[in-house]
């Protein structure tokens, strides 16, 4: 009994002394600023900033003068903390939020086959270019959803993704999960989007869809500046998207959504009462 | 006695009753033919006609394009109407060559005939490769370039492969016991070109009377017909060697490895043509069956056929079809119309009621282990598929993903009707498209 006290604690004691002149002698220098850095990040490891998780971010920061300004899920506070203890001047961000740009759920887009496989859009999209006539439109299998660490993605009963701009920090995580390219960041700020992302001639996405942009024009003259037509696609012009709203009335498929007045049908988010003060515009 | 086989497999409903002992018929020609420009593995033809242009049956009308490609040929004579994109059987628009029959169907000028014991080796490969020949089991592997092992490795065995082990095909069967002299004249040729030590044609046992007739035929050939043991997938390359020769392909290595060379019976009989006759490959034996048809049959279709009209020839449909796959059951394509045309690859068309799609959801895994059990790859469908789901390919591969060949058995067996083989396959492409890129 006493041996073996004595034994282990023995080894014990030799250990601790090692580790102790181990810790000394190879102890790593960390630059106090990383760590200080690295307490002001969200924490979320989402990997918004380009960089493989928050620290690495942090130490990128300090060694690569990495800009100040990548933490999305941080916003603006957290932008002026690192530069407060970098010691540079905070450069403002503009905040971004993730949209879908698709409204064509299976009741109102065709199929061009009943996918039965695995419930996945890239593994789906690998079939055949996707069960999904129009090529660019949401599959509503949710891998985008799966992605999301901040929970701010929900799919519709009739299989759409809808993204929450409340939860939505801008990380950009579904924009990479997604295989048809449907999520597209936006400036926080603007909330009338054009819910299409087919190139396809207006007779051509008539066939498939009831809510597809035909590329029609109507937008655009409704609301010269504010719209922008390519491939048959309207866009809004963000810098201008203050003077979007009167095309959303006259759009014949009903494609432009103000996401301030409501979310696409089926979706439980509920919208900001009215139209927020643009203040990150400026 | 204890038939030949592989270790793994399964035995689905071989279902060739409604077809086996169809004699082959030729398909009408249609009206209209679409020719995609790619049908086998590898980089697509580079077509070398234009609309307007008339062109002989036989004429080439798209070149290969690098040594993994092969050129396409014209299947009857007529005018080209189109050279645009096109719905192909793999489920996309792709590029293709319309043409308008004009109903002579004559020949253009053909290469000469080639005599085996004159013609040099690379001869004869390059008479396969000009006449377009690919693996007509269905993976369309140009053939000449399984024909043209590097020094390093050595060849003594050839396989050929008569097994036809998916269900409801029986094309295979009957090109072995209506056309055998084309095949043993093929088997000649590739003698020649690989001076392999020892042939072997392998059949699975459920066809007696193709094993007797080549049996007899090759009684005093250098050639021994195997009967194997009915099981799917008997007739995939690496189980096919197993149980002819006992050798096993090593993980990520080909056939050539452990020095043998497979070739599809199809296939042998289409390089015969090709080096003896001079005749490119513009149609191909396939059997048209399923429930949903009036009646089965065993046609000789020329390639750029539209479904459609495969459909019309053999009675057209008893109702709709409610599931469309072009190959077989297990392998086979699910197509989304009859609007494609038939190619290289086309070894069947099956038309399903809607009673026989599956439909069930998928459960959880209840770790059975018959997914394993049927592998005859020998990995764990079950956790590839899982890491897959997550993304987790690096940990796929270390489980040996890319040493799946996509048979099916284990989504066949699985009781909880998970995707196993689609998630397994998503995986092998995120290895390989990583592969690519560093
Ligand atoms: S947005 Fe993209 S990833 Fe998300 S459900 Fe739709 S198709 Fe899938
Ligand atoms: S919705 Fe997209 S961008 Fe927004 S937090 Fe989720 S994953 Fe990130
Ligand atoms: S894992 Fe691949 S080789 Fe094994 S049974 Fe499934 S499909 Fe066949
Ligand atoms: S067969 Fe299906 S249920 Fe059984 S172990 Fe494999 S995956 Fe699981």
């Amino acid at each position: 009994m006493i041996a073996a006290v004595i034994s282990l604690g023995g080894i014990g004691l030799a250990a601790a002394v090692a580790l102790g002149v181990a810790a000394k002698k190879f102890a790593v220098e960390v630059d106090p600023r990383e760590a200080a850095i690295l307490e002001v990040l969200s924490g979320a490891n989402c990997g918004a900033c380009g960089l493989p998780g928050c620290s690495a971010y942090a130490k990128a920061v300090v060694e690569e003068g990495v800009p100040a300004n990548l933490c999305s899920p941080g916003g603006q506070a957290t932008i002026e903390a690192i530069a407060a203890i970098m010691g540079v001047a905070a450069e403002a961000m503009v905040p971004q939020v993730a949209v879908v740009r698709c409204q064509g759920d299976n009741r109102k887009a065709k199929n061009k086959f009943h996918y039965l496989g695995l419930q996945d859009c890239n593994a789906a999209q690998r079939i055949a270019d996707g069960p999904k006539t129009c090529p660019g439109g949401c599959l509503g299998l949710g891998s985008c959803e799966r992605v999301c660490p901040f929970g701010a993605i929900e799919m519709t009963a009739d299989g759409i993704a809808v993204i929450s701009r409340d939860k939505c920090t801008g990380c950009k995580k579904c924009v990479a999960a997604c295989p048809r390219n449907v999520i597209a960041m936006t400036p926080r700020p603007a909330t009338v989007h054009v819910l299409c992302n087919s190139h396809d001639k207006g007779a051509v996405v008539r066939k498939y869809c009831e809510v597809g942009c035909i590329g029609c024009q109507i937008c655009k003259k409704t609301a010269p500046g504010a719209y922008l037509i390519e491939d048959f696609l309207a866009r809004v012009v963000y810098e201008q998207e203050q003077d979007a709203a009167p095309g959303i009335e006259k759009c014949p498929t009903k494609c432009i959504r103000d996401f301030a007045l409501g979310y696409p049908e089926g979706s439980s988010f509920k919208a900001a009462e009215s139209r927020p003060e643009p203040e990150h515009a400026a | 006695m204890q038939l030949k086989t592989f270790p793994g497999g399964l035995h689905p409903p071989d279902n060739k009753q409604w077809s086996a002992h169809k004699p082959i018929e030729d398909c009408p020609l249609p009206e209209e033919l679409v020719v995609p420009l790619g049908q086998h593995i590898g980089a697509p033809a580079v077509p070398c006609v234009a609309v307007g242009d008339l062109v002989k049956r036989g004429q080439v009308i798209g070149e290969a394009k690098g040594f993994v490609s092969v050129p396409v040929h014209a299947p009857t004579s007529g005018e080209v109407i189109a050279v645009e994109d096109r719905p192909h059987p793999m489920g996309r628009d792709l590029p293709a060559v319309v043409i308008r029959a004009d109903g002579e169907d004559a020949w253009g000028d053909l290469l000469a005939p080639l005599d085996i014991a004159i013609a040099g080796i690379d001869e004869l490969r390059q008479r396969i490769l000009s006449c377009g020949i690919v693996g007509m089991g269905g993976a369309t592997f140009p053939a000449h370039v399984k024909l043209s092992p590097p020094d390093e490795k050595p060849i003594d065995t050839l396989i050929l492969n008569g097994v036809e082990c998916e269900p409801f095909l029986t094309a295979d069967h009957r090109l072995m016991l209506e056309e055998s002299d084309r095949i043993l004249s093929g088997i000649a040729v590739l003698q020649k070109i690989l001076g392999v030590r020892q042939t072997f044609i392998g059949i699975e046992a459920n066809k007696p009377d193709a094993i007797e007739r080549l049996s007899r035929a090759c009684a005093d050939l250098p050639v021994e017909v195997i009967p194997l043991e009915v099981k799917y997938p008997q007739g995939a390359e690496k189980q096919l060697i197993l149980a002819c020769v006992g050798r096993e392909v090593p993980s990520g290595g080909l056939p050539m490895d452990v020095g043998v060379v497979v070739q599809n019976v199809g296939t042998c009989a289409a390089i015969a043509d090709a080096v003896l006759r001079g005749i490119p490959l513009i149609e191909r034996i396939a059997t048209i069956s399923g429930p949903a048809l009036v009646e089965a049959k065993n046609l000789r279709v020329r390639i750029g056929t539209p479904l459609r009209k495969l459909v019309e020839v053999c009675g057209g449909t008893r109702v709709e079809p409610a599931k469309i796959i072009m190959g077989g059951p297990m392998m086979g394509m699910t197509q989304l119309s009859l609007e494609v045309p038939a190619i290289r690859g086309t070894s069947g068309l099956l038309l399903f009621t809607a009673d026989q799609v599956s439909t069930r959801p998928e459960g959880p895994c209840i770790r059975c282990g018959r997914c394993v059990r049927a592998c005859p790859a020998h990995i764990l469908p079950t956790t590839i598929a899982a890491y897959a789901r997550l993304d987790l390919f690096e940990e796929a591969e270390a489980y040996n993903a890319l040493d799946c060949i996509e048979c099916g058995c284990c989504t066949y067996s699985c009781p909880a009707a998970l995707p196993l083989v689609q998630s397994i396959r998503y995986a092998k492409n995120a290895i390989l498209a990583k592969r690519r890129k560093v």
